[in-house]
């Protein structure tokens, strides 16, 4: 017989073997399902490696797939250290797409263009991850409920958008007009899509990490997380935390979707984002919060994305395995965390 | 006296490297009320909880009646006959008293058996004195009422061995009384009983035989605790002598926090009615009075988590205009929380983290919105030397320390900032004597600095023995206020009970 035991502190090393290790168990779970669609694993996992890893070229697309999940797990993860839970990056994103596109439409010089869509996008964001929080500090409505159900809103007040002012009069598709040409981020790298949004991802994190760590206002979300009765006697306004830590999260989770309008597909339509909101919760639980964490989180499930697609084409695997596996990963990584706080012990016979 | 009603022998349990019980033997005969003393942290609790079956004991058995018996989990706990009252109640307040009693009991075909559980409970009650209303739901109960709930549910599954952890702790005196004449009860029709405390002079009265552990193991043995000496008990404990610290006379200066009417309505729990109180400066007053009382409400409003409705309050002479934790704290107010884990410290993060909350804000800690991370680091690390504060080092968890370390870091976190006004509730609660002793002594050095402190308890020894003076709550109001050389524990129970009124000794 074995029954779980409360443990008294956690080891150093289990932020990099806990997601290490459900990343494996993933896989490993995953497999059956590939031997099921008649595929051999090692096969299928070495195409999906190579496809999204194996060249340079395959990284910088593995690199643009994850930039805007690197934003909405930043997004998440800020959130959840307040305990403030933001389940609607997904809507965040797409009113932060919406608004930089109706900027980036705007003729005007191409940087002043690029950091207003900034602007506009992170505001949006944030305007849209306001109303949970002001639900729920003012009225203590539940933030998962209210910021998931959100984003159906979102999504579809985007959809009559471009079902309507901004359909494509030309082709009669649902799709918003484009940006201007100048307000197109540039490439990095010739012959690429890896594009200056990447980039400012890539140094977000950091920031971000700074911000939570050594900042009064990370420390404020931290303690506010942890144990918001004690920040209260400890004289921290709880309420104004919880917000400017949903402004934050918006904003964040808004800039994912100006890069993937500024940087990717330069205009909105319906399908601008795979559900790149839903995998930021994964990547920041992948992720254990940690904003440096967020990073390689987000590479790797970026990797399942493209990777999945290329070993659909090669072996015939349906491509929505990497959808099984970003909720597998999730799932996994959940258990893991039972380690934290449980050791697993076997119950001798006390004979 | 007969066999054994419960024997564990040999008991071992480890964590990790800690070996939190080694060799334990301990036994209880049918009809024995035993005490098992020790300080926090002396394995007193691990011990209970392998006899309940939540840990699995390394090395050792079990025998109920003189058979071996294996109790994995508290259903087997309870079919070996173990019941066992926690210092945090398993109730469900939104059901009545007979549902509770009900709860995990098979009925008759899939039926609940409310006839049955009437009589049982009218019969246990008969029995030990331990009547309870079966309609009444567990929320509109008195916390004594609910821990008589406790019993009487350990009793109806037919528990011989009942385990009491730190029972008193949460009761009256009166109520004290209530409870002992029922353990007695008990005792007499043969249950054993094993009563944990710390309170040596309620062992003393109550108990016939103690068992004293200390790191783990057994110190010592007592069997005629009624004519041991509470302190040669401690020093069994402790393995050194206590003396507790002598409180000096003082000449108070002036009032350092004045309360004027003060009044709460909008607030959970018992609000505060028309309350006026001082506390001059190199004084201790004490608030004496049953939980419930008002307490809370009162602390909320001097460390300014709550604003009164009407009245007013001030601190070093001004007033205080806007009532928020950071605002009375630049007054002059120091406070330490009644719950160190809910209110006081941040359990999951570095205990660096907790000992700068209340000013992380200020100078000394951060500049612009940035952190001063070395700053932080070096405050928490010459606080924990100075009040030899026992963890690895300021990044530990703070949840891995002990209740007596964390009260001293709170009160390190207080101190080291010279407050004029002190306001502490329950401060020893829950710590053993060596760490009692440590915290007394802090605040008769506040004292006598010239800082005005506010005692907030229910432990009336300790009140006595630390206050100038004593004001008693009873239902939001100050029902009396006594100079301790004239106070007595009578006295200040009639007041508690608010039985007796006196003149206002202001």
């Amino acid at each position: 017989m074995f029954r779980l035991e409360a443990r008294t502190s956690t080891p150093a090393w289990f932020n990099l073997a806990l997601p290490l290790l459900a990343i494996a168990a993933t896989l490993i779970l995953c497999s059956g399902l590939i031997a099921l669609a008649g595929a051999r694993v090692v096969e299928a996992y070495g195409v999906m490696f190579s496809a999204s890893l194996g060249d340079s070229y395959a990284i910088t697309e593995t690199l643009v797939r994850a930039t805007p999940m690197i934003f909405t797990g930043l997004a998440v993860a800020v959130a959840f250290r307040a305990k403030f839970w933001n389940i609607g990056a997904e809507g965040q994103l797409l009113a932060g797409a919406v608004a930089s596109c109706a900027v980036g439409a705007i003729p005007m010089p191409g940087p002043l263009a690029m950091l207003l869509m900034a602007v506009a996008g992170a505001a949006a964001g944030a305007a849209v991850a306001l109303v949970p929080a002001t639900l729920r500090v003012k009225f203590k409505v539940d933030d998962v409920v209210s910021s998931l159900l959100l984003n159906s809103v979102i999504f579809y007040a985007l959809m009559a958008l471009i079902e309507g002012p901004w359909k494509d009069t030309f082709s009669g598709y649902p799709i918003s007009p484009p940006i201007e040409d100048s307000a197109n981020f540039p490439v990095l790298m010739e012959g690429t899509r890896l594009h200056v949004g990447v980039l400012a991802a890539l140094v977000a994190a950091p920031l971000i990490w700074f911000l939570i760590a050594r900042t009064t206002l990370g420390f404020r979300i931290r303690v506010t997380g942890e144990n918001p009765e004690a920040a209260r006697y400890g004289g921290i306004n709880v309420e104004r935390v919880l917000l400017s830590t949903a402004l934050l999260s918006g904003g964040l989770a808004g800039l994912a979707g100006v890069g993937e309008v500024g940087g990717v597909h330069f205009q909105v339509m319906s399908d601008i984002s795979p559900g790149y909101g839903y995998s930021g919760i994964v990547v920041a639980m992948l992720a254990r919060l940690n904003p440096l964490g967020v990073v390689p989180a987000a590479i790797f499930l970026a990797a399942v994305m493209t990777g999945a697609e290329a070993m659909s084409r090669a072996t015939g695997v349906p491509a929505f395995l990497s959808d099984v596996i970003q909720g597998t990963a999730l799932l996994a990584m959940l258990v893991a965390l039972l380690f934290t706080a449980y050791r697993i012990r076997r119950v001798g016979v006390a004979r | 006296m007969s066999a054994p009603l419960i024997e564990m022998r040999g008991i071992t349990k480890s964590f990790g490297a800690v070996k939190a019980n080694e060799a334990v033997d301990l036994s209880v005969a049918p009809g024995e009320i035993l005490g098992l003393l020790g300080e926090n942290g002396a394995g007193k609790t691990t011990l209970m909880n392998v006899l309940f079956g939540a840990y699995a004991p390394d090395a050792g058995e079990i025998l109920v009646e003189g058979r071996p018996v294996t109790i994995n989990s508290s259903a087997d706990a309870l079919a070996a006959g173990i019941g066992m009252v926690h210092q945090h109640f398993h109730l469900a307040p939104r059901l009545s008293v007979l549902e509770n009693l009900l709860i995990g009991i098979p009925g008759k075909s899939g039926r609940i058996d409310r006839a049955g559980g009437l009589a049982r409970l009218a019969e246990i009650g008969r029995q030990h004195g331990l009547t309870l209303d079966p309609d009444l739901p567990v929320a509109a109960l008195s916390v004594g009422e609910q821990q008589r709930l406790e019993i009487v549910k350990a009793l109806f599954r037919g528990a011989r061995l009942l385990i009491l952890d730190e029972p008193t702790a949460v009761l009256a005196p009166t109520e004290v009384d209530g409870l002992f004449a029922a353990l007695r009860s008990m005792a007499a029709q043969g249950l054993g009983i094993i009563f944990i405390s710390h309170k040596l002079n309620e062992v003393r009265a109550l108990t016939h035989r103690c068992v004293v552990l200390r790191h783990g193991r057994v110190a010592g043995r007592v069997d005629d605790p009624a004519n041991t000496t509470s302190s040669e008990m401690a020093r069994l404990m402790c393995g050194h002598e206590i003396v507790p610290p002598a409180r000096g006379p003082s000449t108070p200066g002036a009032a350092v926090l004045t309360l004027d009417g003060i009044s709460t309505s909008r607030h959970s729990g018992m609000a505060l009615r028309d309350v006026s109180l001082f506390v001059r400066a190199g004084e201790i007053l004490g608030i004496a009075g049953v939980s419930g009382n008002g307490q809370r409400a009162l602390a909320e409003v001097i460390s300014g988590v709550a604003a009164p409705d009407a009245g007013r309050m001030t601190i070093a002479g001004k007033k205080v205009e806007q009532f928020s934790p950071r605002a009375v704290q630049a007054l002059g107010l120091g406070r330490i929380p009644e719950d160190r884990m809910t209110t006081g410290l941040v359990t999951n993060l570095p205990l660096a983290d907790s000992m700068v909350l209340p000013r992380i804000g200020t100078e000394a800690f951060s500049r612009k919105g940035l952190l001063k991370p070395d700053a932080i680091r070096a405050f928490a690390e010459a606080q924990i030397k100075a009040y030899d504060i026992r963890c690895p080092g300021p990044m530990t968890r703070a949840g891995a320390l002990s209740g007596g370390n964390l009260q001293k870091a709170l009160l390190a976190r207080e101190l080291a900032f010279d407050p004029q006004v002190l306001i502490v509730s329950q401060p020893t609660r829950g710590l053993d004597i060596g760490a009692a002793r440590f915290i007394h002594e802090k605040f008769l050095d506040m004292r006598a600095k010239g800082c005005g402190i506010i005692v907030i308890g229910e432990d009336l020894e300790e009140l006595l023995m630390l206050c100038d003076r004593i004001a008693v709550m009873y239902e939001g109001r100050i029902a009396g206020t006594l100079d301790s050389a004239d106070a007595t524990i009578a006295r200040l129970g009639l007041l508690m009970t608010g039985a007796g009124q006196t003149e206002e000794a202001a």
